[in-house]
């Protein structure tokens, strides 16, 4: 059943469902990723919550007009009026108060929940005897979602997307340095509105497959583990298609297996799954790889501050550092320098001397300014170089 | 209306009023502290915490909802910290990645589970049951002083009380710490405070506060009662005391008025039932909230002289 | 040629002994293997160019940063030990001045180790409170609020925080960015008080150009230390080369 969901066959509608998931993830992702790098993410977290009361005065409107109360379009209408209500009292309340973004993202998310929650017990009174089945909009729902409700889906992820990849070069301008991003003569506001658009559009959008609760972390896992990857933004904003991608498409799929596996926490997970795994194996930013790096720094560190203070006869102060020494035969048990000691402690120093002459030259400038303590010189200057440098530090240099 | 009053409305009020307040203690300083959104990540993963504690215990027990939920508030905040400096990660977003995850493994283990069938459902979780805590035996004023009525008041009564006597407690005895290290971590750390632990309890408590209140008001609304009224007691004052103080007046009332304009709202209005005071709760918060920011003279925050 | 081990004794009784001291953020060390003692009674400036890691050290010393190694004792004693003598002055940008407090409130944090969780604040500890605010010319500010102030008054109330701990060890970060020429020689006045009554002071100061007139030692760092001794032994155009490297202005170094 799983292999045939993640095949695509479990049925046209079924079908059509884990491909519109699929399409939403993508285009989320790719989303997100500007949101995070200007780091408003949790921004999205509000807009999602705050379409609930849209959703349920949406629905209240076209009853009260007589007409059918579910039509998705009319729903995603008052989705995205109440959602922008939101966006603006957030803006509003950063701008015109004292409270910081997150206490408004906080207040507004809450309240406007809550008055949502009002509103759905209003559909309850009136609604009697019949459910109106907005719930399903609480954590999303795809079973017995309609062809044309799946197709709506992948075309709005589809459009979305293809505004991100319009609209990519002043985003990524404004996220990066909004300062810069002005004095080049782009408008700040209007950038700032179409991202923000951008993430109301993709809430509206996912609402009725993942919810209002969960749609933020369409918007802000992927991106998140995309980042861990790469540096670059384009490259960034790919995988964050990708991983929101598959994340729909394995959370869709799965959840068709079943009755009662809700797709919006199945496609939630599955993102959080791809961030893990970025998390802890990402070559750039993992944990594994930093892991490593950051411990074998550690024992550089050591080591550097053990050969200086053999060679001007300091004491040291930690253990390490000398566990370190006596690990590389450089010290002997009791402390006493080898041969191999004496020759490395003497050539640190000669490192140590040759950048003190390098720092007060004018000439060796740029190459100054790399003085880490720690790096090599002849990771910094030729042989030549070095030369030059050694010829003022005079005869005691060679010391 | 005094039986009638008493029987319904008395429990689910008094509840309402000591979530609120139980919230709004912990939340002056996670405001304070810019971590309003610690209120939201933990409101969010009490969920599986509660559930997982039931799949562990196979009860719907207080104790061990209350453990599992503090646990899993723990957990949250700590992976957030993991996640934040492993990865390099902003902490907003290293927060929206662990909660959302955290929230959706709780519903997925809710609906697989046999939880849903026995008392918790996705909607009670999401924002709660405030009107169905009533008092069946207190049929009167006269049974507040009636020991076999009283011993029939809800046991989310006596839970929440207990909880709000410990968040008070907790906040009059660590007030002075917390206040330094809300203010200056650096120094906090130079007089020998043990900042970390502190800000770890005030992220329990919190925690405890939200659990306490999730049969009430549910996940997602115990965020308003976290953030509104302290929100709104910043707007009205720059001392510390009088912000704590302004944002219990605005909890209080928020409790009062939500439950209140939920319950006989629709009355007078000449609907036959109530809405969803929870949600009526958050809807007040927000109100003052917005008044304060309307109006508050301390709206805008100070100019250099 | 031998290396020996020396942990967790006194390294000297100098009120701030700083050992094989590196702190990293990321993997460039901010401070590279730093030794340095500051002498007991004296007035101390840190000195180095920007990016130099000065606060860092500043900060590590204190335990407010974690050291990738090194080790720090105070008065011949681990820092834990000895908290209660040193008195901290950060930098006036590391603080929300929005926070809801008076001036009076944020001095009587200084009192916090006196007072306690719950210690009841008596007249004396306000009088102490009111005279450090007196010291540095802030008496009649003790209930403005404290965004109210400018920026040089923000950094008296920090020290008037310090001056009521009644350390014995002063360490101040940047005690003059950003402000005004009264404060500066308010705060220099209450230093060198300090100074006289036997106190040490310690404090990152980037202005090269006023180092003699305010400070009787120097310590020069850029990553590693330079040099650590009286000001005219310091300051010398050799080690402010080595120092500052050509970022050196000429009005500098003619000190």
């Amino acid at each position: 059943m799983l292999w045939q969901a993640l095949g695509l066959g479990l049925g046209y509608n079924a079908t059509l469902v884990t491909l519109g998931a699929a399409m939403l993830g993508i285009a989320a992702g790719a989303t997100g990723v500007f949101l995070y790098l200007a780091r408003r993410a949790l921004v999205s977290d509000a807009i999602g919550h705050a379409t609930l009361p849209g959703v349920v005065a949406g629905f209240l409107v076209m009853v009260a007009f007589g007409g059918e109360g579910r039509f998705l379009p009319g729903l995603m209408l008052g989705a995205a009026l109440s959602a922008g209500l939101g966006l603006a009292c957030v803006s509003w309340l950063t701008a015109r108060t004292r409270l910081h973004e997150d206490a408004a993202i906080g207040a507004v998310l809450s309240v406007f929940f809550g008055a949502g929650v009002v509103l759905l017990t209003v559909v309850q009174v009136l609604e009697t005897g019949r459910q109106a089945g907005l719930e399903t909009f609480l954590l999303g729902a795809t079973a017995g979602m309609l062809r044309a409700e799946a197709l709506s889906i992948a075309a709005g992820g589809a459009a979305v997307l293809a505004l991100v990849v319009l609209l990519r070069r002043p985003m990524v301008l404004v996220a990066f340095d909004p300062e810069h991003a002005a004095g080049q003569g782009i408008n700040l506001r209007a950038v700032d509105l179409a991202m923000m658009g951008l993430a109301l559009a993709i809430t509206v959008v996912g609402l009725k497959v993942v919810g209002v609760v969960l749609i933020v972390a369409l918007l802000i896992i992927p991106p998140v583990a995309a980042r861990l990857w790469s540096e670059r933004v384009g490259t960034v904003v790919l995988l964050a298609g990708g991983i929101g991608g598959l994340s729909g498409y394995f959370g869709a799929a799965l959840s068709a297996t079943a009755p009662d596996l809700p797709t919006g926490p199945l496609i939630v997970l599955a993102s959080f799954a791809l961030f893990t795994f970025s998390l802890l194996f990402a070559p750039a930013r993992g944990v594994v790889a930093a892991g490593l790096r950051h411990w074998r720094f550690q024992r550089r560190v050591h080591l550097r501050q053990g050969l200086l203070a053999l060679a001007s006869g300091q004491p040291v102060y930690e253990p390490l550092t000398l566990r370190l020494m006596r690990g590389r035969g450089l010290v002997r048990p009791d402390g006493v320098a080898t041969d191999k000691g004496r020759a490395w402690a003497a050539r640190a120093r000669l490192d140590e001397r040759r950048w003190h002459m390098l720092r007060s030259l004018p000439e060796f400038e740029a190459a100054a300014a790399r003085h880490d303590g720690l790096s090599p010189l002849s990771e910094v200057l030729t042989p030549d170089q070095i030369a030059a440098l050694d010829h003022h530090l005079g005869p005691e240099g060679a010391l | 209306m005094g039986a009638e009053f008493v029987m319904l409305s008395l429990t689910p009020l008094v509840i309402g009023v000591l979530a609120a307040l139980a919230c709004a203690l912990p939340g002056n300083f996670l405001l304070l502290r810019r971590q309003a959104l610690i209120g939201d990540a933990i409101s969010h993963v009490v969920l599986p915490g509660i559930v997982v504690a039931f799949l562990l215990s196979g009860r719907v027990a207080a104790v061990p909802m209350m453990l599992g939920a503090g646990g899993a508030a723990l957990v949250s905040v700590a992976l957030i910290e993991v996640i934040r400096r492993l990865g390099r990660i902003e902490p907003g977003a290293a927060m929206g990645v662990v909660f959302t995850a955290m929230f959706a493994g709780g519903v997925l283990l809710l609906e697989q589970s046999a939880a849903s069938g026995v008392h918790l459902d996705v909607q009670h979780a999401l924002y709660g049951n405030l009107e169905s805590l009533i008092w069946l035996d207190g049929d009167g004023w006269g049974a507040l002083l009636d020991g076999q009525a009283l011993s029939g008041l809800p046991p989310e009564l006596t839970r929440m009380a207990v909880v709000a006597l410990a968040v008070v407690l907790f906040t009059a005895v660590f007030w002075r710490a917390l206040v330094i290290a809300t203010f200056d971590e650096g120094f906090a750390r130079t007089l020998g405070l043990p900042v970390r632990a502190l800000s770890l309890a005030l992220v329990a408590v919190a925690a405890m506060a939200a659990v306490a209140a999730f049969d009430a008001v549910g996940s997602i609304i115990v965020i308003a009662m976290f953030i509104c009224p302290p929100a709104a007691a910043r707007l009205m004052t720059d001392r510390m005391g009088g912000q704590v103080a302004w944002s219990v007046g605005f909890a209080t009332l928020s409790a009062i008025l939500g439950y209140v304009l939920a319950g006989y709202g629709p009355l007078w209005l000449g609907y036959e039932s109530a809405v969803s005071a929870a949600g009526m709760i958050a809807t007040v918060s927000g109100v003052i909230l917005a008044l304060a920011a309307l109006a508050g003279p301390r709206r805008r925050g100070i100019a250099p002289m | 040629m031998a290396l020996e081990l020396v942990r967790d004794k006194p390294i000297d009784q100098s009120p701030l002994a700083i050992r094989g001291l590196t702190v990293s953020y990321g993997e460039k060390p901010a401070v590279f293997s730093v030794d340095v003692s500051f002498r007991a009674g004296q007035m101390t400036a840190i000195v180095g160019p920007n990016g130099a890691g000065k606060s860092t050290l500043l900060k590590a010393a204190l335990g407010i940063l974690h050291p990738l190694s090194g080790q720090v004792t105070a008065f011949g004693a681990p820092l834990d030990r000895v908290r209660a003598r040193i008195a901290y002055v950060p930098q006036r940008a590391s603080v929300d001045w929005e926070f809801p407090a008076r001036v009076i409130d944020v001095v009587m944090m200084g009192l916090y180790r006196d007072l306690g969780l719950l210690g009841h604040i008596r007249a004396r500890h306000r009088a102490r409170a009111m005279e450090s605010l007196a010291r540095v010319g802030m008496e009649g500010f003790a209930s403005r609020q404290i965004g109210q102030l400018s920026g040089g008054q923000q950094q008296r109330v920090f020290l008037a925080r310090a001056l009521v701990q009644g350390a014995d060890l002063y360490l101040l970060d940047e005690p003059f960015a950003g402000v005004d020429a009264a404060t500066e020689r308010a705060i220099i006045g209450v230093l060198k008080g300090l100074r006289d009554d036997g106190r040490t002071v310690v404090a990152v100061h980037h202005d090269l150009a006023t180092v003699p007139a305010y400070f009787d030692r120097a310590f020069l760092l850029n990553i590693t230390a330079i040099a650590e001794g009286p000001v005219a032994e310091v300051m010398t155009e050799a080690n402010l080369r080595a120092a500052y490297g050509g970022r050196l202005g000429p009005a500098q170094q003619a000190v």
